[in-house]
């Protein structure tokens, strides 16, 4: 049976699943709950410069009948009193020493980081965690995200955490600027023990258009959130792999954090190089149980494989995640339609008409509404067997046979890419488009109004 | 049987009674719209007879917007409220959704229909109003679907219209003839108010056009007629006996318990005779008012009975128990009925007793009123003859919908003739 424990950069765990520095892990309470309930580890709510906090201060995404499929925050670090976090702190690595309570910290200057790490260390947490995310409130004041925005900035924090620490160091990033390598080579320079990301993406969710005050509204003002749940998954995604294939931030480990609800994204993200995973608005949607589903899987996924521990697939899809021009052009994939499946609705039709190539034919007029796909207009775009409604009724089919294997880059090489406006050998040259005027003759029946 | 008490009061009788489809409240609104798919050319849409778009009204719903889903359902049918809960929307907009075709339950568009239509009816939002007089009168005879209908199309494009109707509510069989469970009074009328102040046609109750002074008047009055005048009442065959105590039409036996709920007379064993969605009603109904045994009794076998097969079950999940084979020969009694005689395809003759039996065997055709107007062709079936482009009928200036031209069908059918009869009569006086 796979073992699900983990060493990360120092912080020992009995398994990747760990609660994000956010509102689950304000107190002692709530840890410990989550350590019963299975969690392997918990990054405490940040402690650090004094706060107050704002009354309405999540917002969320609803998308059809799904509830927080994105969600947004407003609210600052810890507001509690740091000696009663750290007396909790205390309590809770004493009764649990084998789980990875980590402190999350957030200060202003040099004296401020070193007295607050003694303190930690002394509470006894495993690990800490440096907050340079946050894209709301602390960040008018010099912290969070203006220090994970400011590569400079970043490695000087770093070093002087780096001083004074005797306990791993695990420094958190910002999604909120170009290109993820800058603030994570400044990490990787100061000497950080380890990395995760992303923190929260400055947004505004939505605006009430009742008050027109961005959520969460404030008595009619509202101001930039921090987004996070499900919706930002790809971004973290992207990120992590950024830092996973360059060559000198690579080696450090990479926890995770960014909408992962359940196993599958927990093998996502190890697949793409992390080695531990943080979570936090699943625990704020469903509660700590959650973890159950997120454990049950992997093992699950483990076992299949045969991998002992998630190193044994850390990074396994790396070596695929490539550049656009190393994309094989030859390779070529058709829809094909399973009409014993298909109920009729039509969406991949008019996905195509109106979205994409005119690739997908109606059936004449009462003969049922089972649509087709025109093989020679199919580019192999996905987008029909992405609206269909029905598990597993479109596939995309290979057509070429492997034999052949050209990318842009090997074009380029071989001084064979089009080069001029007209240029015969574009891809789109003698690719069947429907002439203008036929989009005329084409309207959608209306039978109400005749 | 005896699963329903008799009932002593409104109470029970609304309990006996329950709404099969009641008013979903905002959360089942919100679940059950997000699961529509939008479908291209939606067969829900195709699949109703008056074309409702409603793939957008339920995206209307699922955004909020309420109104402009109300608003979407009545542009396409005028009775959107209570079509959305008399329809028999299991073989119309339902029955066609593509989520049957993988077994899973089509999307609630009745009752979607009617959490969009009920909140502008409650809170009175107005959402039409008459076009700019044109100076043309048009008469309906006839309140029912297809009259109100034809009456709201016509007042948005300028016409003066009076209705003229036999008895003294509106809206038809909507009010008089469908089982209850399937509408409130209160819920039909006040669809029919909300239509009414919105659009200010005239209605005349307990004005029955009967004679042939009325007619004339009534060409000279008016630059156009529509003729929505239903059905007659319960056809009665010469069958001997029928014409003892405790032999009920079932229109008869319907409007008056739509009429006066539980004081309505009703037999502790009952037969009801015929095969078709009226008969299923009836039935029902008798199980629901407490009678101890009914009957439902169909000449030929249940797969050759007209109605559809989910009003049998409802008919059967209320106590009803089918009989087939058995055409009535006889109604039994001395003065009042103790029984029916049968007569199997077999040549068998059986009796059954009861103290009550429902004819639902047909009503009776108007063509003696028909014959009333020059020139008006009838069908071969009594009904009468229109272009269906236009519902214009053989003398120019009637117009005519609903069962009189389709020899009994839905309120949705009668709503869609009104309507199209409406833009006939507009297009012909222009």
């Amino acid at each position: 049976m796979a073992d699900l424990s983990i060493n990360f950069a120092g912080i020992k765990a009995p398994n990747p699943f760990w609660l994000a520095s956010a509102p689950p892990t304000n107190s002692g309470y709530q840890i410990m709950k989550a350590y019963e309930a299975g969690w392997g580890g918990a990054v405490w709510k940040t402690l650090g410069m004094p706060t107050i906090n704002v009354s309405s201060r999540y917002g969320a995404t609803n998308y059809r009948d799904t509830r927080m499929a994105g969600f947004s925050n407003i609210e600052l670090i810890s507001d509690r009193p740091l000696e009663d976090n750290l007396r909790e702190m205390r309590e809770v690595t004493k009764r649990f020493p084998n789980h990875a309570t980590i402190a999350s910290l957030m200060v202003d200057t040099r004296q401020e980081w070193n007295d607050i790490i003694k303190m930690v260390e002394d509470a006894g947490a495993a690990g800490i965690e440096l907050n340079f995310g946050c894209p709301h409130g602390m960040c008018e004041r010099g912290m969070g995200s203006a220090v994970g925005q400011d590569p400079v900035v970043l490695k000087t924090i770093v070093e002087w955490v780096m001083d004074a620490a005797s306990i791993p160091v695990i420094t958190k990033l910002s999604p909120n600027i170009s290109h993820i390598t800058d603030p994570g080579m400044a990490a990787v320079e100061a000497k950080t023990d380890a990395i995760s990301l992303i923190n929260t993406v400055k947004s505004i969710v939505g605006i009430d258009l009742d008050t027109y005050a961005p959520y969460p509204v404030v008595d009619g003002k509202g101001t930039n959130g921090g987004y996070c749940g499900p919706a930002v998954k790809p971004i973290a995604l992207h990120m992590l792999k950024e830092l996973k294939q360059h060559p000198q931030i690579k080696d450090t480990p990479v926890s995770g954090i960014g909408g992962i609800e359940t196993w599958r994204d927990v093998v996502e993200y190890i697949l793409l190089g992390a080695t531990s995973v943080q979570v936090c608005t699943a625990a704020m949607h469903y509660g700590f149980g959650i973890v159950r589903e997120m454990e049950a899987g992997l093992r699950k996924f483990m076992d299949e494989r045969g991998y002992q521990t998630i190193y044994d697939f850390a990074g396994k899809a790396l070596p695929n995640v490539t550049e656009w021009k190393h994309l094989n052009l030859e390779y070529s994939v058709k829809a094909k339609i399973n009409e014993d499946k298909c109920v009729g609705c039509d969406l991949c039709y008019i996905a195509c008409d109106d979205g994409a190539h005119q690739a997908i034919a109606l059936p004449q007029e009462g003969q049922g509404r089972i649509p087709s796909i025109i093989e020679e207009n199919c580019v192999g775009c996905n987008l029909c067997s992405l609206v269909c409604p029905v598990e597993g009724c479109i596939t995309m089919e290979r057509k070429d046979d492997g034999s052949k294997h050209r990318t842009w880059d090997e074009r380029t090489q071989a001084d064979n890419i089009p080069n001029t406006w007209n240029d015969d050998r574009a891809g789109g040259k003698g690719h069947y488009v429907p002439e203008p005027a036929l989009a005329l003759e084409n309207k959608r029946k209306d039978r109400s109004k005749w | 049987m005896a699963e329903y008490k008799r009932p002593a009061n409104e109470a029970e009788f609304q309990a006996n009674f329950k709404q099969k489809k009641p008013l979903m409240n905002a959360t089942q609104a919100y679940y059950e719209s997000s699961r529509c798919l939008f479908c291209y050319d939606a067969p829900c849409m195709n699949a109703c007879p008056t074309g409702i778009d409603i793939p957008l009204f339920i995206k209307q719903i699922h955004t909020g917007n309420v109104e402009g889903a109300a608003k979407t359902i009545y542009d396409a049918n005028w009775l959107g409220n209570a079509c959305g809960t008399v329809c028999p929307t299991g073989v119309l907009c339902e029955g066609s959704c593509v989520y049957n075709n993988q077994d899973v339950p089509p999307l609630q568009i009745g009752r979607l229909q009617n959490f969009a239509t009920k909140s502008v009816i409650d809170q009175n939002k107005a959402m039409y109003q008459p076009g700019p007089d044109n100076g043309k009168k048009v008469a309906i005879i006839g309140a029912g679907p297809a009259g109100i209908a034809c009456a709201c199309e016509l007042r948005t494009l300028g016409y003066a219209v009076d209705i003229f109707e036999a008895k003294e509510k509106p809206s038809g069989l909507t009010v008089y003839g469908i089982a209850p469970y399937k509408i409130t009074n209160e819920e039909v009328l006040a669809e029919m108010k909300y239509l009414q102040d919105q659009l200010g046609y005239n209605v005349h109750y307990n004005q029955a056009i009967t004679s042939k002074e009325q007619i004339t008047q009534l060409e000279n009055d008016y630059d156009a007629i529509f003729l929505g005048v239903g059905l007659g009442a319960t056809a009665f065959r010469n069958l001997p006996g029928e014409d003892k105590n405790g032999v009920y039409g079932a229109v008869e036996f319907i409007e008056d318990l739509r009429m006066n709920h539980e004081k309505t007379h009703v037999g502790n064993r009952v037969i009801v005779l015929g095969g078709g969605n009226t008969a299923m009603d009836a039935a029902s109904e008798s199980a629901r008012m407490g009678a101890s045994e009914v009957t439902l009794a169909y000449r030929g076998s249940k797969e050759k009975m007209g109605a559809y097969d989910f009003e049998y079950e409802l008919a059967v999940g209320a106590g009803v128990k089918g009989v087939f084979d058995a055409s009535p020969t006889e109604i039994l009694g001395n003065g009042s009925v103790s029984g029916v005689k049968f007569k199997r395809a077999s040549g068998e003759e059986f009796v059954m007793e009861c103290d009550m039996v429902i004819k639902a065997t047909g009503q009776a055709k108007q063509g003696s009123f028909f014959s009333l107007i020059d020139g008006l062709e009838l069908d071969d079936k009594t009904r009468i003859k229109v272009n269906p482009e236009t519902n214009q009928s053989t003398n120019p200036k009637y117009f005519a919908g609903g069962d009189a031209i389709n020899g009994g069908a839905e309120v949705v059918n009668g709503a869609h003739d009104g309507k199209l009869a409406a833009r006939g009569i507009d297009a012909w006086l222009k």
